[in-house]
C-alpha cells in the first residue's frame, strides 16, 4: 500500500495545513485573511512543483527548508527566520510523507481510506488540544526574561537581541522582601497542611472502607464536600467560623483550612488503592501476634503507599496554589505566593509574576518527574513491571 | 529601712510607669494600601522613618484597599477587625464613615499643625471631606497617549474631546469600566458647559445623552478595571490613548521610558487618604493615632512626592516638594496640581455620585452589555 499518491490528493491537504500556518503568521502580521489565502496557495503550489515537476526528495526538502527560512527572515528578522526554518522543514517533510504514501506505513494494509482519515483526524485533534493547553504556559516563560516591566514582547526580544532579555525579574523575586516573605509563608504552610491532610485522610479512608462502620456514605459525602462546595462558600464560612474561634489571621488557621481542602484528595486516592487491598493480610498479621498499629505500619501502609503519596501530592499542590481561602482566612502576615501573585496582577502588572510562575512550573515538573521515576523504580524492584 | 522601702516603692512605681507606657501602644500595626509604586512611596516616606523612631515596631502591609469597604464590613460582622490604618479613596471613606465603620477624626486634635503654626484644619482646607477622612494626596484621572501612534501631520491630542474624535485620532482607547468620569467627559464633549455637567447628568435625558456620546466610540474602547491595565495596554501599543491615574502614567513615561505622553486636559481630581477603623482596642488605637499624626505632617506629605507624582494634600507641603529620589528630576511639573497641568480641570462631585451612583451604575452596565 505504500505507493505514491496523486497530486490531486496531496496538494489540497498540504494547502489546508498551509492555510492554518498562514493564519498564524498572518495574524501576527495583522492580516489574517491574506495569510490564510497566501499560505494555502503557496504550499499547494509547492506540493505540485515537488511532486510533478522536480521529484528529487533530498534536494527539494533542502530548498524548502532554506527558502522558508530566508522568507521568514525577510518578514520578521531573526525570529522570523527561525520560525521560517521550522515551517520549511515541516512542509518539506509533509509533502513527501503524503506524496510517497508513507503515512500508511504503520497502518494495517486493510484499513479503508476513511479509517486512515479518522486515525489522523484523531491525532490532529489531540495535537490541537495539547497546543491550546500548553501554549499559554510556554508563552509565559520567554516573557519572564523581558528586560522591561511590562508583559510585552519587545522588538529587541523578537530580534533575539541579548539586550532585550534580562534576569532582573528573577533578581527581584529573590531580593524583594514581599516575594521572599510570601515564598517562606507558602513553604511553611503547605507541608504542615499536607501532613495533616495525609494523616487524617488516610485514617478516614481506612475507617470508611471497613464494612462495620455505620453511616459510611453520609460521612464520606461530608468529608469530600470541601471539594464539591464552591470554594468561595467554604472560604466565607471558614472566615466567620475561624473569627469566632480566634483562628482567623493566624498561621494555624490557614494550615487547618488548607488541610480541610486537602483531605478529600487523600481520601479519594487512598480509598481507591484500598479496593485492591486484601483484608486477609491484616488477619494473617493479627494471627501471628501483631497488634493493629504494627499491622498498619508494617503490612497495610507499604501496600497503599502509592495512593497515600499521590493524595499527599494533590494536597500539597492544593495548599501551594490556593488563593481564595487564604485571602479570607489569612491576614497580611500569612500572605502566600498565590496571594502575592494575585495582588501583583491586579495592582501592578510586573513580569516578576511571570518569573515566579516559571519557577513554580519548573518545580512542579521536577516534582512530578521525580515521583514518577521513584514509582517506576519501586515497581521494578518489586518485580511488578518488566521495566 | 524606711529609706529602702521608699526607694523600692519608687522603683516599683517607675517600673510600673514604664511598662504602662510601653503597653500603651501596640507593637505591631497592619497598614492597608494599594500595592505597587504607591505603596512603595508610603513605605519610604512614612513607614520606614516611623519604624526608625520606634524600635521593635512591626508593620505589616496588606494590599487590600481595592476591596476595603467589603472587607471592613465582613470584619465588623465577624467581630474581628485586624486592620489598624486603611488607605482608601475619599468616596469609600465617606461610605465607611456613614456606616459607622470608620472612626471620626478631629483634625486639630489628631493631626499635626503646619510648621508655621497654621492649624491642621486650615492647612488641609477643603480637602477634609467627611468626618473620618484624613487626606493624604491629590491624584487625578487623566489620559496618556502613544506619541509614536499620532497620525502624520496632526497635532498630538491636547483636548479631552480628542478622545471622542475617531477621525483625526484613529485607534483604540482604554476607559475605566465604570460611569464615573466617563459620563462627565462625554457630556463635556457633547456641548454641555462645565458647570452644568452634574445638573444635566441628574436627568434621565442627560444620562442617555452621555451614553449616546460614549456609544460613538464604544467599538474602539477597551475597558479597564485595575490601575495597572492602561499602562500595560499603552506599553503594548494595544491602545492609542487611555485614562488612568496620573502617577501610573508618570511611571510609564519617566521611569519606564515608554513613548507615551500626558494629556492633562479635563483631568479629574480625586483624593486619597487614611481612615482608622472604628472601635479598635485601646493600645492599637493609640498606635494608629500616633502613626497618623506623624505620617500626615507637612514634611512627610512632601516627602512622599519624591517617589510618586501625586500632590500632597497640605497647602504647607507644596513648597517643600523636591526632586524624584532615583531620577533626580523636579517633581513639581509632574504634579496634577501644577498650574501648567491644571489649566482645565474637572472637580469630581462626591455628593452627586453618592446619590446617583447605584442608579447610573446599573444603566452603564446595561449599556455595556448591549
Amino acid at each position: 500500500m505504500i505507493q505514491p499518491k496523486p497530486v490531486s490528493f496531496v496538494a489540497p491537504v498540504v494547502g489546508a495545513a498551509g492555510a492554518f500556518a498562514g493564519l498564524l503568521v498572518g495574524t501576527a502580521q495583522g492580516v489574517p485573511l491574506l495569510g490564510v489565502v497566501a499560505g494555502a496557495a503557496l504550499t499547494a503550489a509547492l506540493a505540485f512543483l515537488w511532486l510533478e515537476v522536480f521529484r528529487k526528495e533530498r534536494i527539494a526538502r533542502w530548498i524548502t527548508f532554506l527558502g522558508f527560512g530566508v522568507a521568514g527572515f525577510a518578514i520578521g528578522g531573526l525570529m522570523g527566520g527561525v520560525i521560517g526554518l521550522a515551517f520549511g522543514w515541516l512542509f518539506g517533510w509533509f509533502i513527501f510523507w503524503l506524496g510517497e504514501g508513507r503515512y500508511r506505513a504503520k497502518l494495517p494494509p486493510y484499513t479503508t481510506p476513511l479509517q486512515v482519515f479518522y486515525h489522523f483526524l484523531f491525532r490532529v485533534i489531540c495535537g490541537l488540544i495539547f497546543f491550546f493547553l500548553i501554549t499559554p504556559i510556554v508563552v509565559v516563560m520567554p516573557l519572564s526574561f523581558n528586560a522591561e516591566d511590562f508583559f510585552t514582547f519587545t522588538p529587541e526580544m523578537l530580534r533575539l537581541d541579548p539586550a532585550g532579555y534580562s534576569l532582573k525579574h528573577y533578581r527581584d523575586f529573590f531580593t524583594n522582601d514581599d516575594w521572599q516573605q510570601a515564598m517562606w509563608n507558602s513553604i511553611s504552610i503547605a507541608p504542615v497542611a499536607t501532613l495533616l491532610s495525609v494523616s487524617f485522610g488516610t485514617l478516614a479512608a481506612i475507617g470508611l472502607s471497613s464494612e462495620h462502620v455505620p453511616f459510611r456514605r453520609p460521612i464520606m459525602a461530608i468529608l469530600i464536600s470541601p471539594m464539591i462546595v464552591p470554594l468561595i462558600i467554604s472560604a466565607a464560612g471558614m472566615y466567620f467560623f475561624y473569627s469566632r474561634l480566634g483562628l482567623q489571621g493566624t498561621y494555624w488557621g490557614v494550615v487547618l483550612a488548607h488541610a480541610a481542602l486537602g483531605i478529600p484528595f487523600v481520601i479519594i486516592t487512598v480509598t481507591a488503592t484500598l479496593v485492591g487491598f486484601d483484608r486477609s493480610l491484616t488477619r494473617a498479621a493479627a494471627n501471628m501476634g501483631a497488634n493493629p498499629v504494627t499491622t498498619f505500619f508494617r503490612v497495610q501502609m507499604p501496600l497503599i503507599l502509592p495512593g497515600v503519596i499521590s493524595g499527599g501530592l494533590f494536597a500539597f499542590i492544593t495548599s501551594f496554589d490556593e488563593v481564595v481561602v487564604v485571602l479570607f482566612v489569612g491576614s497580611a502576615g500569612q500572605k502566600t505566593l498565590p496571594w502575592q501573585m494575585f495582588t501583583g496582577l491586579r495592582e501592578q502588572i510586573s513580569p516578576t509574576i511571570l518569573a515566579v510562575a516559571t519557577i513554580l512550573v519548573t518545580i512542579s515538573i521536577l516534582l512530578l518527574t521525580t515521583v514518577e521515576l521513584l514509582r517506576r523504580r519501586s515497581e521494578r524492584l518489586r518485580g511488578m513491571s518488566p521495566g | 529601712m524606711k529609706l529602702t522601702k521608699t526607694l523600692m516603692a519608687t522603683t516599683a512605681l517607675t517600673v510600673a510607669g514604664v511598662s504602662v507606657q510601653a503597653q500603651d501602644m501596640a507593637d505591631s500595626m497592619t497598614l492597608v494600601s494599594w500595592g505597587g509604586a504607591y505603596q512603595k512611596s508610603q513605605v519610604n516616606a512614612y513607614a520606614a522613618p516611623y519604624q526608625a523612631m520606634h524600635e521593635g515596631l512591626e508593620i505589616v502591609w496588606d494590599e487590600s484597599s481595592a476591596e476595603a469597604v467589603a472587607k471592613l464590613r465582613a470584619m465588623d460582622e465577624a467581630g474581628n477587625v485586624t486592620w489598624d490604618v486603611v488607605d482608601v479613596v475619599a468616596a469609600d471613606a465617606l461610605r465607611l464613615c456613614d456606616e459607622g465603620l470608620a472612626m471620626e477624626i478631629d483634625p486639630d486634635e489628631h493631626l499635626a499643625p503646619a510648621p508655621d503654626g497654621t492649624s491642621a484644619e486650615d492647612d488641609f482646607g477643603d480637602l477634609l471631606v467627611g468626618d473620618c477622612f484624613i487626606p493624604q494626596i491629590v491624584y487625578s484621572t487623566t489620559f496618556g497617549y502613544r506619541t509614536d501612534m499620532v497620525p502624520d501631520g496632526v497635532e498630538p491630542p491636547n483636548d479631552i474631546c480628542d478622545v471622542f474624535d475617531l477621525e483625526t485620532y484613529p485607534g483604540k482607547r482604554s476607559l475605566e469600566k465604570r460611569p464615573i468620569n466617563n459620563m462627565e467627559w462625554a457630556l463635556l464633549c457633547d456641548g454641555v458647559a462645565k458647570d452644568e455637567v452634574y445638573d444635566v447628568l441628574a436627568t434621565e435625558e442627560g444620562q442617555q445623552q452621555a451614553l449616546d456620546k460614549l456609544d460613538t466610540i464604544k467599538d474602539d474602547v477597551i475597558w479597564w478595571s485595575a490601575g495597572a491595565d492602561t499602562p500595560q495596554l499603552l506599553a503594548d501599543g494595544e491602545v492609542f490613548m487611555g485614562s488612568t491615574y496620573n502617577g501610573r502614567l508618570f511611571s510609564v513615561i519617566e521611569e519606564q521610558d515608554q513613548p507615551v505622553a500626558m494629556m492633562w486636559d479635563a483631568q479629574v481630581f480625586d483624593l486619597d487618604g487614611w481612615i482608622i477603623p472604628a472601635n479598635l482596642p485601646e493600645d492599637r488605637l493609640a498606635r494608629a493615632l500616633d502613626f497618623i499624626y506623624f505620617a500626615t505632617d507637612t514634611q512627610r506629605l512632601a516627602d512622599q512626592a519624591k517617589w510618586i507624582s501625586y500632590g500632597p494634600a497640605r497647602k504647607s507641603s507644596a513648597p517643600l516638594v523636591g526632586q524624584h529620589a532615583d531620577l533626580g528630576i523636579d517633581m513639581a511639573p509632574h504634579m496634577p496640581t501644577d498650574p501648567e497641568n491644571a489649566k482645565n480641570t474637572f472637580l469630581y462631585n462626591y455628593e452627586f455620585w453618592a446619590d446617583y451612583r447605584d442608579d447610573i451604575d446599573a444603566k452603564f452596565q446595561a449599556w455595556l452589555a448591549q
